[in-house]
C-alpha cells in the first residue's frame, strides 16, 4: 500500500493543476510560470548529474537544450503543421498526441549524441578543461543553427503552436502542462534510479577519487560518457518543451546566460542533491518572476546572491544530502533509498 | 603457468629511468615482499603492473595474458587488486558503498535494467550487497558498514581499503606500504590480518613495505630494489645478511 | 600576395587583443590555478574607464574646459584606465577570492564566484549606464601607410607593437625579477612559499595588478580601433581569449601569447575564405581540434599527479 502513496500523490497533483488551468483558476501567467518551473527542474537536475555528482564543470547546458529544441520543433512542424513546411504535413493532426512525446525523446536523443561528441575530446583533458570544451561547443552549436537558413537561422523558428492546436483539437486540455509535468516526473525517476544504483554510485566515486575508481574496476571513461549523455539528453528534452511552451525559438535563447541560469540552480541547491536541485529550480523560477520589475537589476542581484552563497554556504540548500536525509521517515514512501 | 610474470620491465619518465630490467615471478600463493630505499621505484613497479603506466620496455603477463595496453580497470578484472600508499577510499561514500562500487566489473546489468528496475537489476544489486556485507563480516568491519570512512580512525580506514581490494576477488593482492602511518598496535593487527588473508583467501600477496618487522614476519621471499634495479632476492634471513642491501639502506660505512 | 600580407597584418592586430587578454588569464591561472572568468569583463571595464577618462579630459563633461590635445589625452587616459582597472581587479581579489582562499575553499567555489563577478560587472554596467552604446572619441588622427598593395594604419602598428612589448616586459618580469620568480614559486607549491618568507598575498595582488593592467591596455586599444562600446563586449572576447590561452598552453606566458595570435590568425583567415557567419563556428572547432590532439596546449607543460 505504501508503495502507491507517492504515485497517487503525483497523479492527484497533476489532476489538480490541469483542472485549475482548464477552469482558469490558474490564469495563463501562472500556468506559464509552472511550466517554466518544470523545465527548470529538468535543466537543474540534469546538469546536477555532471556538475554535482560527477564534480565536473560543464558550462554548455544551453547548447544541448538548443539541439533538443530545434530537433523536436522541426520534426513536429514538418510532420504536423498544415502550412507545408518541408513538404508536410505528413501525419494527420490527431496523431500528434501520441507522436509528440516520441518527438521530444528524439530531441533528447539528438542532444545525447551531441553530448557524446562533446564529451569524447574531453577525456584526454582534465578538470577545468571540460569548461572550455562545453563553452566552445555551445558557441559552435549556436553558430551552426544561425547558419542553417532552412530552420530560420538567426531569425528563429516557429510553428509549434500549430502542433499544440492539433493536440487540443483531440481533447481540449492544456497539453503542454501535461507534457511538462510528465517530463519532470520522468526525469526525476530516471535520475533517482541512476544515482541510487551501484552503477550510479560509481559517478560519485569518480568524483572523489578517479584513480581509485579506475583501479577498483570502474570503467571511468564509460561512466563519464554515459552520465554526460544522460545529462545532455535530458537537457534536450527540456529544450523541446521550452520550444513548445514558447511557440518560438531562436539561437539567442540558448546562450551562455541560459547555461549560467542552469548552473546557478545547481549550485544554489547543493551539488549532487536531487532534492536540492529541484527545490532551487522552483525557488529560482519564482525569484526570476518576483524580480522581474527590476529588469536588468535582477541579473546583478542574482550573481551577487550566489557570490554570498559561495562565501557563507557553498554547499547550497542541501549540500550533498537529500531531503530524505533530513526527514528519514519519508524514505518509507519513496521505495529503495541509499 | 605462472600467476604473474614480469619480464625485463623498464619504465622511463623522460630522462629518468625509474625502473630498470625488473623481473619477478609469482608461481602460486606466495607472499612476496618488495623493499628498497625511498625513491627506489617500488611504487612505479606497482603502477606499471596494475596498468597505470605502460612499460617502456619489457612485459607483464598475468596468467599468461599480456597486460600491455589494458586500462587499469581491465587489469583489475583479470584478478589483480591493489591498495595505495595514501589511503584512497571514497571518503564521502559509506563503507558499504565503497565495497559495492568496487564490484563494478561484476555489475552484470545494463542501463535499461537500472532505469526499469528489472528482476535482473534487483538480483544483482542484492548479490552485490550480500558480497559486500560478507567481506565486511570477515574483516570485522560489519558494524561500520554505514559509516563514512572520513569518520573512522586511520587503522580502520586501512582495513576498509584492504576489504575493498578483496571484494574484487583477486588472485593477486598488491599492498603498497599498508603499515604506513599506523600505530604499533595497529601494525600488529595488520600483520595478523595480512597473514590471515593469505591463508583464508588463498591468494598471492605482493607487498611493498618499509617497516622491517612486517616484512620479515610475513614474507616468504623478499626482493630488494634500489635506483630501479633489483639488487638482491631471497628469504628474509638471506636478505638481512646481504651486504648490498645493507649498503643501499645504510650507506658504505655500515659494512 | 598583397592580400595575404594584408590578412597577416590584420591577423596580427586582431590577435594582439586576444594575446593581451590571454596574458591576464595566464598570470592568474599560473599563480592561483584559477580561471578568472571575470577577466573578459575586466577588459570591458578597461575600455569603459578609458572612455570616461577620455571624455572627461577632453572637456566633454563640462567639468574641465576643452582644449587638451588628443595625444595628451591619450597619454593620460592609458595610465588612468590601467590604474582604475587594476584597482577593480584587486578589489575582486580582496573581496571575493581571498576570503575563499583563506578558508581553503574548494577551487570550484572560487571559479563560480569569478563567473558571478563577471556577470555583476556586465549587468551592473548595463544597469548603471544604460543600453545605449558608447562612442569612444577619436584621440589621435589615423595615418595610413601604404607599402606596395598593403595598407596599414598607425593604430594597427601601435597595437601590434604594444602586444609584443607587453610580452617582452612580462617575460622579463616573470623570468628575471624576484617577484616574478615568487609568482612561479607559488604556482608550484602555494603552501611552501610563505614558509620561505615570501608574502603570498602581496605576490597575488601584484599578479592581479599585472593581469588587469594589460587587460585595460587591450581595452583602450580596442576602444580606439573599434570605437563602439557595449557592456557585453568583454564576454565573447573574454571566452575566446581564454580558450586561446588554453590552446596555447595556460600557465605559460609564451603559450598564452601564441594562443592569442593563433586565434586571431584563424579568425581572420576564416573570414577571408568563408562567409563571416561561419567565423565563430570554425574558429572554435579548430581550437577544440588542437586541444584534443594536444591536451596540454601547444606550449603547456603537463603536471603529473603522483599515484
Amino acid at each position: 500500500m505504501r508503495r502507491f502513496i507517492v504515485p497517487l500523490a503525483t497523479i492527484s497533483l497533476l489532476g489538480l493543476i490541469l483542472t485549475a488551468s482548464a477552469t482558469d483558476t490558474l490564469n495563463l501567467y501562472w500556468q506559464s510560470v509552472l511550466m517554466f518551473m518544470g523545465i527548470n527542474i529538468i535543466l537543474s537536475t540534469s546538469l546536477n548529474l555532471v556538475n554535482g555528482n560527477m564534480g565536473e564543470f560543464s558550462c554548455g547546458h544551453a547548447g544541448f537544450m538548443a539541439v533538443g529544441a530545434y530537433v523536436s520543433s522541426v520534426l513536429s512542424v514538418a510532420l504536423f503543421a498544415p502550412d507545408g513546411f518541408m513538404g508536410g504535413p505528413y501525419l494527420p493532426g490527431h496523431l500528434a498526441v501520441f507522436v509528440f512525446p516520441l518527438l521530444l525523446l528524439a530531441g533528447g536523443l539528438a542532444a545525447a549524441v551531441t553530448g557524446l561528441l562533446v564529451a569524447l575530446p574531453s577525456f584526454k583533458t582534465r578538470g577545468d578543461y571540460l569548461a572550455i570544451i562545453t563553452i566552445a561547443a555551445s558557441y559552435i552549436i549556436k553558430s551552426t543553427i544561425e547558419n542553417v537558413g532552412a530552420v530560420g537561422g538567426a531569425r528563429g523558428f516557429m510553428g509549434m503552436a500549430k502542433v499544440t492546436e492539433a493536440m487540443t483539437a483531440v481533447w481540449d486540455i492544456p497539453w503542454m502542462i501535461l507534457w511538462v509535468f510528465a517530463a519532470v516526473v520522468f526525469t526525476l525517476v530516471v535520475i533517482r534510479r541512476y544515482v541510487s544504483s551501484t552503477f550510479g554510485k560509481g559517478v560519485d566515486a569518480v568524483r572523489q577519487d578517479e584513480i581509485a575508481a579506475e583501479i577498483m574496476s570502474v570503467d571511468t571513461d564509460r561512466i563519464k560518457l554515459v552520465t554526460f549523455m544522460l545529462s545532455s539528453g535530458l537537457a534536450g528534452i527540456a529544450g523541446g518543451l521550452f520550444a513548445f511552451v514558447l511557440g518560438y525559438i531562436n539561437p539567442g535563447s540558448f546562450t551562455i546566460i541560459k547555461s549560467t541560469e542552469a548552473m546557478v540552480m545547481v549550485y544554489l541547491g547543493g551539488m549532487g542533491s536531487i532534492s536540492g536541485a529541484t527545490l532551487s529550480a522552483i525557488v529560482f523560477t519564482l525569484l526570476m518572476e518576483v524580480l522581474r520589475p527590476l529588469q536588468v537589476g535582477k541579473w546583478v542581484l542574482i550573481p551577487m546572491m550566489l557570490i554570498l552563497l559561495m562565501q557563507f554556504r557553498p554547499e547550497g540548500f542541501f549540500g550533498h544530502r537529500e531531503f530524505t536525509d533530513i526527514f528519514p521517515r519519508l524514505r518509507r514512501f519513496l521505495g529503495n533509498g541509499k | 603457468m605462472a600467476l604473474l610474470e614480469v619480464v625485463n620491465l623498464t619504465r622511463d619518465f623522460g630522462g629518468l629511468r625509474a625502473v630498470c630490467e625488473f623481473e619477478t615471478t609469482f608461481e602460486g600463493r606466495e607472499l612476496l615482499g618488495l623493499i628498497g630505499p625511498n625513491g627506489a621505484g617500488k611504487t612505479t613497479v606497482f603502477n606499471v603492473v596494475s596498468g597505470f603506466y605502460a612499460p617502456s620496455a619489457g612485459q607483464v603477463c598475468f596468467q599468461g595474458k599480456n597486460t600491455a595496453g589494458l586500462k587499469p580497470h581491465k587489469v583489475t578484472a583479470l584478478g589483480v587488486a591493489r591498495t595505495f600508499q595514501n589511503i584512497r577510499l571514497w571518503f564521502d561514500l559509506s563503507v558499504l558503498d565503497n565495497i559495492r562500487v568496487s564490484q563494478y566489473y561484476h555489475l552484470e546489468y545494463g542501463l535499461w535494467d537500472c532505469f526499469l528496475r528489472t528482476e535482473r537489476y534487483k538480483r544483482r544489486e542484492a548479490a552485490i550487497e550480500r558480497n559486500a556485507r560478507e567481506i565486511l563480516e570477515a574483516l570485522n568491519l560489519a558494524e561500520y558498514a554505514l559509516e563514512l570512512p572520513k569518520n573512522l580512525p586511520y587503522g580502520l580506514q586501512r582495513r576498509v581499503e584492504i576489504a575493498r581490494a578483496l571484494s574484487v576477488k583477486p588472485k593477486l593482492l598488491m599492498l603498497d606500504e599498508p603499515a604506513a602511518g599506523l600505530s604499533s598496535a595497529d601494525v600488529d593487527d595488520l600483520i595478523k590480518l595480512v597473514g590471515w588473508i593469505h591463508k583464508e583467501f588463498g591468494l598471492a600477496i605482493w607487498m611493498i613495505e618499509h617497516q622491517m618487522d612486517v616484512v620479515m614476519k610475513l614474507c616468504t621471499r623478499i626482493q630488494v630494489i634500489d635506483f630501479g634495479r633489483t639488487i638482491a632476492e631471497g628469504t628474509p634471513e638471506e636478505i638481512q645478511a646481504n651486504p648490498d642491501v645493507i649498503k643501499a639502506y645504510l650507506g658504505d660505512d655500515a659494512i | 600576395m598583397e592580400s595575404f600580407i594584408q590578412n597577416i597584418l590584420n591577423a596580427l592586430q586582431w590577435g594582439s587583443f586576444y594575446s593581451l587578454i590571454a596574458l591576464g588569464y595566464c598570470l592568474v591561472y599560473g599563480v592561483l590555478s584559477l580561471i578568472n572568468f571575470a577577466h573578459g569583463d575586466i577588459f570591458m571595464a578597461g575600455a569603459y574607464f578609458a572612455f570616461f577618462g577620455a571624455t572627461f579630459l577632453l572637456g566633454k563633461t563640462g567639468i574641465i574646459p576643452p582644449g587638451m590635445p588628443g595625444w595628451a589625452v591619450l597619454a593620460l587616459t592609458i595610465p588612468i584606465s590601467m590604474i582604475l582597472t587594476s584597482a577593480l581587479g584587486v578589489t575582486l581579489e580582496r573581496v571575493a577570492y581571498r576570503p575563499l582562499r583563506r578558508k581553503g575553499a574548494h577551487k570550484l567555489y572560487v571559479v563560480i564566484t569569478a563567473l558571478m563577478c563577471g556577470l555583476v560587472l556586465e549587468n551592473g554596467n548595463l544597469a548603471l549606464f544604460g543600453a545605449s552604446r558608447k562612442n569612444f572619441p577619436s584621440l589621435v588622427p589615423q595615418v595610413v601607410y601604404s607599402l606596395g598593395g598593403v595598407s596599414v594604419t598607425n593604430l594597427k602598428v601601435a597595437v601590434i607593437l604594444v602586444a609584443v612589448l607587453s610580452f617582452l616586459f612580462l617575460h622579463y618580469v616573470v623570468g628575471k625579477t624576484k617577484i616574478g620568480m615568487a609568482m612561479q614559486a607559488i604556482s608550484y607549491d602555494r603552501f611552501a612559499v610563505p614558509l620561505m618568507g615570501i608574502p603570498t598575498d602581496t605576490v597575488i595582488v601584484f599578479t592581479f595588478v599585472l593581469g588587469s593592467s594589460f587587460a585595460a591596455l587591450a581595452g583602450v586599444l580596442f576602444a580606439m580601433s573599434y570605437p563602439v562600446l557595449d557592456p557585453f563586449m568583454g564576454a565573447l572576447i573574454g571566452w575566446k581569449a581564454f580558450i586561446a590561452a588554453v590552446v596555447g598552453g595556460i600557465g605559460s606566458i609564451r603559450g598564452a601569447f601564441a594562443g592569442g595570435f593563433l586565434l586571431g590568425f584563424v579568425e581572420i583567415m576564416v573570414v577571408a575564405f568563408f562567409p563571416s557567419t561561419f567565423r565563430d563556428l570554425i574558429a572554435f572547432s579548430i581550437l577544440l581540434l588542437i586541444l584534443s590532439l594536444k591536451p596540454t596546449g601547444l606550449f603547456g607543460v603537463a603536471r603529473r599527479t603522483k599515484i
